[in-house]
């Protein structure tokens, strides 16, 4: 059962991939980018359960908390053209 | 037979986490907007990940593994709506209107490119 779940990660991963090289805006390259991030870390908790070493799910929670930076670093680059943007100046 | 039936319950939250990240990613490469790819994220985001977790936590039972999984779904409740909350006002920011019902006989040939 968990060789289903991985697979119907795969699939989803394929399919926000197409999106992401197809994406007309930058916009939803960057919602691409965060399904993928967070698919990652569900295909290593499942993978770890498969190969019966649970901690890849350590790697997996590292990850998943620098997926908020980056996605929130890359929106505030667009928006700003600059990561270091004052909001008061 | 406790245990059969804690698999069962295992198996059963699984499938329907595997059925949600699919249905999610067919969303996001089906919809014609940003604001509705948006949406489909925010399916994989919640349902499908949690179903998925909620499975492996019933496999697990009680160890340093479940505390894991636990914090890895806390972990994406508290973050991801927050990225698609940014997201979705950084769409706003750049000008792109969301397709409203009216206006689609005017942009139905349209692939939600909007300028």
């Amino acid at each position: 059962m968990f060789v289903l779940a991985a697979a119907a990660v795969i699939l989803a991963l394929a399919l926000v991939v197409a999106r992401a090289v197809k994406g007309p805006t930058v916009f939803d390259r960057v919602l691409a980018g965060n399904s993928v991030g967070m698919l990652a870390i569900l295909l290593l908790a499942i993978l770890g359960f498969l190969t019966g070493r649970p901690e890849f799910l350590d790697i997996g929670l590292t990850y998943g908390l620098l997926n908020l930076i980056g996605t929130l670093a890359i929106l505030k680059f667009f928006r700003h053209g600059d990561l270091a943007h004052d909001p008061n100046g | 037979m406790t245990q059969f039936l804690i698999d069962i319950a295992s198996w059963v939250f699984i499938g329907i986490g595997s059925f949600f990240v699919v249905a999610g990613a067919i969303a996001i490469l089906r919809m014609p907007d940003v604001f509705t790819r948006i949406h489909g994220a925010s399916v994989i985001d919640t349902a499908g990940a949690g179903f998925l977790i909620l499975g492996m936590m019933l496999q697990v039972g009680f160890s340093l593994v479940l505390l894991k999984l636990v914090f890895i779904l806390a972990v994406f409740l508290f973050t991801l709506p927050v990225a698609a909350h940014a997201l979705a006002q950084a769409v706003l920011h750049e000008g792109i209107k969301p397709q409203l019902v009216e206006d689609r006989s005017a942009s139905a040939q349209g692939d939600g490119r909007q300028p």
